[in-house]
């Protein structure tokens, strides 16, 4: 293999693809001993996942009701042909009108959005992609306010070359994004020969759960058109506001802006996370740019939405009733959830930074480390998974400057099973206040008849061999943690 | 807003502002022709009739009844619908396992299973457009290049090139030899590509071919395979309408050609390309393949499939239906028989009138030879008979260098996607143009003849014109004629 390396492109051998990072030890952690309630109640809890799991049963007691909007079924079938077909890069256009609705219904009503404007991609992850390969050259550069989403890594730069300028965020101010740091950030980069192009952000952020308020969100626009760079906010959490402070899109505070270039606004959005359908490949770029929607356009050839699932959620997010009542529940639940999980940390003693979306939490366990110091964040963290049996993400992954934070959560897993998250997280807090008072220096205990190899996470393999050598007996195939949406 | 466009050109990036999309070229006029006036057998019976696009629309019934039968394929349907949350759920890149299996046997039964596929290299894209885009991100560096035979598939240029930087230089085919891909012409593409300084790092194939619908023989196979092997370049083969063969000579894979004793190749230089749009007509569906027999490729496509990963929803329905080989070995079957009777009624039909095409076996469409028709043999004139045959005859037909066609006067028609009765429509509308263009030549060399016996007096061309125009607008026609159309 080693010769023949050279005959594949520098895009394949080189690591933008981001996924041989130390922190997927995780995930393979998880994936040979998975937590079942009762096959394998001892096994690791997946707490790495941001998926909304919550409201399924909301989404399959419509299905069952709307049995036209699928093309499988005998009220469907006669339009199988012209769907699978169809293929289209405008999409079908209720399949716009619908996604433009549901945006709408997203943000309050308070802003509508034009179908025609709605372009489609291969998930949030092809959008993001998209967006840059339309915005920026390769060497170009985006801010990106830290900490911020693992796999912007590859979704932004990979295949791209686009470089990601970090504008570092921290807790003396909750991580907030200040014009002061975004100035900094543009000087230095200018400074250094970068060619800025834009700025992205996730609003509600992943993983701090939070959202900007209208105040920053204005001034983060003010100093965008500014600069006369671009503006891509990435408002996939839109749906997950659980509490207040509301939601405020980047599309309701662009007419507040004296001379605001519209030009430069592009929102990527994907119902992965609000309606709980990764699987489906829903991404969307919304561009208030006609020429980044016309190439965009052109450019979602290379991954559209399936004419399948463009039918059943056109139907779907069309139906007004059903999407007013699914937002409405879908937030009471994820409010809930957060509020048990919050609440139990609290308890022995954990704060979580506040938030009020999302579907996670950003753990405070910087009093745990043994010092502050990315180091002793990921000897925590190795604890956390090996012996706590939770697969969290360390704040490092997330490229947070501060060590001892954690994202950690919640939706993805059912009441029985927080539960028992919690009470381990409970367990083993306790065992650390007892270590504490004993032995200062002391932060974790390691058991001595655990195996050598358990600790030694770092998995190491030519590469020849393919990752689906390392398969856990109870899952049913590898997994990478990279390929889902963290 | 107060900017210019030259302004908003800067702020985006080159890919965006360049024309890598290919969408600014004159072939789409005949696009436009027919999205402002589209065919219709009664609310518009003279509008354009749609024979650009290669689609399979000849079997849908079949894919209707089974579906209607197996309702638990769906996660939509009563049977299927406590299913919707795991699938939907699903976002893992590697695909159902299912879903890959189904794919792997369905390769394997289209191929009569003389090949078996490992459902492990299975990798899914966002369609075959997707497949191209990735493969070429995985194997070549911007500026390097793929050689590819011509004439082929117009979105290639945009598929392989648009975002990679990758270029792709032509190796020459003739109609002499039926566009046979030559080791001479392979030789002097490379070659020449070495002395202009460019890396070649592969060559791609379709097979069977678009837009000749013709199939490789094993002869060429080979040769190819040992020329990549030689020169240590990538051999991609786009198989995609490898179950549209219909006739002799039959469907021969790469992976068929790899199984082979005598053959000797580094499989790690080969990979496949396939997709469901053309075989099953699930274009929408947008199942794209890459299978490679190279590990490190598997792994990064896999990777990348992130950015085009098939709906988990259309995944489960696929997997339920090809992993039914019953039906699937039908399918393929009855869909090439009807293939076969749309072909021959089409060809048979064109003949009758002195127009031949391209002999093929497989394929949604036929290259039609059309140089008789042309005024001279320039693409000009090439250009001008396209615009005569849609404006005028009323049909969206692709031509020849559109696909990169070095030799003008060859156009590609499809077939397979319309019903019976508009390909008799079709048809008609064909042979009354060639019935016409054929009169008017007689008429014009007689009238030419004429000119050179009378008076060489230049103000008869008056009196000329207007006997032209008589005899051009006959009142039998349905269809008026371009004065610059001449039989040559």
């Amino acid at each position: 293999m080693g010769s023949n390396s050279a005959l594949l492109s520098k895009i394949a051998t080189n690591d933008g693809h981001g996924e041989n990072m130390a922190y997927f030890d995780g995930w393979k952690a998880y994936d040979r001993n998975p937590f079942h309630p009762t096959q394998n109640p001892d096994g690791v809890i997946q707490m790495g996942l941001a998926e909304n799991q919550l409201s399924f049963d909301l989404i399959e007691q419509w299905i069952r009701k709307n049995p036209k909007a699928s093309i499988c079924t005998a009220e469907g079938v006669e339009e199988f042909k012209n769907v699978a077909n169809f293929q289209d890069y405008h999409g079908f256009p209720d399949f716009r009108k619908a996604i433009a609705n549901f945006m709408s219904k997203a943000r309050g009503g308070r802003v509508t959005f034009d179908p025609d404007r709605v372009v489609m991609a291969g998930g949030a992850t092809g959008a993001n992609e998209l967006v840059m390969f339309c915005l920026a050259d390769p060497g170009d550069a985006f801010l990106v306010p830290s900490p911020y989403y693992p796999a912007f890594y590859r979704d932004l730069g990979w295949r791209t070359g686009v470089k990601i300028v970090p504008v570092d965020c921290d807790s003396s101010n909750n991580f907030q994004v200040t014009r002061a740091a975004l100035e900094a950030a543009y000087e230095k980069a200018r400074n250094n020969n970068i060619n800025i192009k834009g700025l992205i952000i996730t609003n509600p952020s992943n993983p701090l759960g939070t959202t900007l308020d209208r105040g920053t969100l204005t001034s983060l626009v003010k100093f965008i058109n500014d600069k006369n760079i671009h503006l891509v906010s990435d408002e996939i959490y839109s749906g997950t506001v659980f509490s207040s402070p509301t939601f405020t899109s980047v599309s309701e505070v662009m007419q507040d802006v004296k001379n605001c270039n519209r030009d430069l606004i592009h929102i990527v959005y994907s119902l992965s996370k609000d309606m709980g359908v990764p699987g489906l490949r829903v991404g969307i770029v919304y561009s208030y740019n006609d020429a980044v929607v016309n190439c965009g356009r052109k450019m979602s050839s290379f991954g559209l939405v399936s004419s399948q699932s463009q039918h059943l959620l056109s139907a779907m997010l069309l139906d007004d009733e059903f999407v007013s009542n699914f937002l409405k529940t879908s937030s009471k639940r994820l409010a809930r959830r957060h509020g048990v999980f919050t609440t139990g940390l609290k308890e022995v003693g954990i704060d979580c930074l506040k938030s009020n979306a999302g579907l996670y939490c950003w753990m405070d366990l910087r009093k745990l480390l043994k010092d502050q110091t990315f180091e002793a964040e990921m000897v925590l963290w190795r604890v956390i998974i090996n012996e706590v049996k939770l697969n969290v993400s360390p704040g490092s992954s997330f490229r947070c400057v501060e060590p001892g934070w954690f994202r950690v959560c919640f939706a993805n897993m059912d009441e029985h099973t927080v539960e028992v998250a919690l009470k381990r997280i409970r367990e083993f807090v306790g065992v650390q206040g007892n270590k504490k008072s004993n032995n200062a220096d002391q932060v974790f205990v390691k058991s001595p008849n655990k195996k050598r190899s358990q600790n030694d996470l770092r998995l190491s393999f030519p590469a020849t061999k393919r990752y689906e050598d390392v398969m856990s007996p109870h899952s049913p195939m590898p997994r990478s943690p990279l390929l889902r949406a963290n | 807003m107060g900017f210019t466009l030259s302004n908003q050109q800067q702020q985006l990036s080159k890919i965006a502002t360049g024309n890598g999309h290919g969408e600014n070229s004159p072939y789409f006029e005949g696009w436009k022709a027919f999205d402002s006036n589209p065919y219709h057998p009664t609310k518009n019976p003279h509008g354009v009739i749609q024979m650009g696009l290669a689609e399979n629309q000849l079997s849908f019934d079949l894919i209707q009844e089974w579906v209607l039968n197996h309702p638990e394929a769906s996660i939509c349907t009563a049977e299927g619908a406590k299913e919707f949350k795991d699938i939907a759920n699903f976002q893992d890149y590697h695909g159902l396992p299912e879903f890959r299996n189904a794919v792997a046997n369905f390769m394997g039964n289209v191929r009569g299973n003389r090949v078996t596929f490992d459902p492990d290299r299975i990798v899914m894209s966002g369609g075959a457009t997707g497949a191209h885009e990735m493969l070429a991100f995985c194997l070549a560096d911007p500026g390097e290049a793929f050689l590819m035979p011509v004439p082929y598939y117009p979105a290639f240029d945009r598929d392989l090139r648009w975002r990679t930087g990758v270029q792709l230089l032509p190796v020459a085919c003739e109609s002499f030899n039926n566009f046979k891909i030559t080791r001479a012409a392979l030789e002097d593409a490379y070659e020449k590509a070495q002395k202009a300084n460019i890396r070649v790092k592969g060559l791609l194939i379709t097979n069977p071919s678009n837009p000749l619908g013709t199939v490789l023989d094993r002869e060429t196979l080979k040769s190819l395979v040992t020329f990549i092997n030689e020169k240590n370049i990538h051999l991609v083969c786009d198989e995609i309408y490898a179950a549209t063969v219909f006739t002799q000579p039959s469907f021969i894979s790469i992976a068929e050609i790899l199984e082979e004793e005598e053959v000797e190749c580094n499989r790690e230089l080969i990979h496949i390309v396939y997709s469901l749009s053309k075989d099953m007509g699930f274009p929408g569906f947008r199942v794209g393949i890459v299978y490679s027999y190279n590990d490190a490729v598997v792994n990064c496509a896999r990777k990348m499939s992130s950015f085009g990963l098939v709906s988990t929803q259309t995944q489960r329905l696929i997997a339920s239906m090809l992993s039914d080989n019953e039906f699937v070995d039908r399918f393929i079957a009855e869909s090439a028989r009807r293939l076969k009777a749309r072909h021959a009624k089409f060809t048979v039909g064109l003949e009758e009138e002195g127009t031949t095409c391209l002999k093929s076996s497989g394929g949604l469409f036929v290259w039609m030879d059309l140089h008789k028709h042309l005024k001279e043999p320039t693409f000009e004139a090439e250009m001008a008979l396209w615009r005569i045959i849609i404006h005028e005859v009323k049909l969206n037909v692709s031509p020849g260098s559109s696909f990169h066609c070095p030799e003008p006067g060859w156009f590609r028609v499809c077939f397979a996607n319309m019903d019976d009765q508009t390909m008799e429509v079709a048809l008609e509308r064909i042979r009354n143009f060639v019935l016409q263009d054929k009169e008017a030549a007689v008429v014009a060399m007689k009238k030419k003849k004429r000119c050179w016996q009378s008076s060489k007096n230049l103000s008869l061309s008056f009196n000329r014109r207007s006997r032209f125009d008589e005899v051009m607008m006959s009142p039998h026609s349905p269809i008026p004629q371009s004065p610059l159309v001449r039989a040559t």
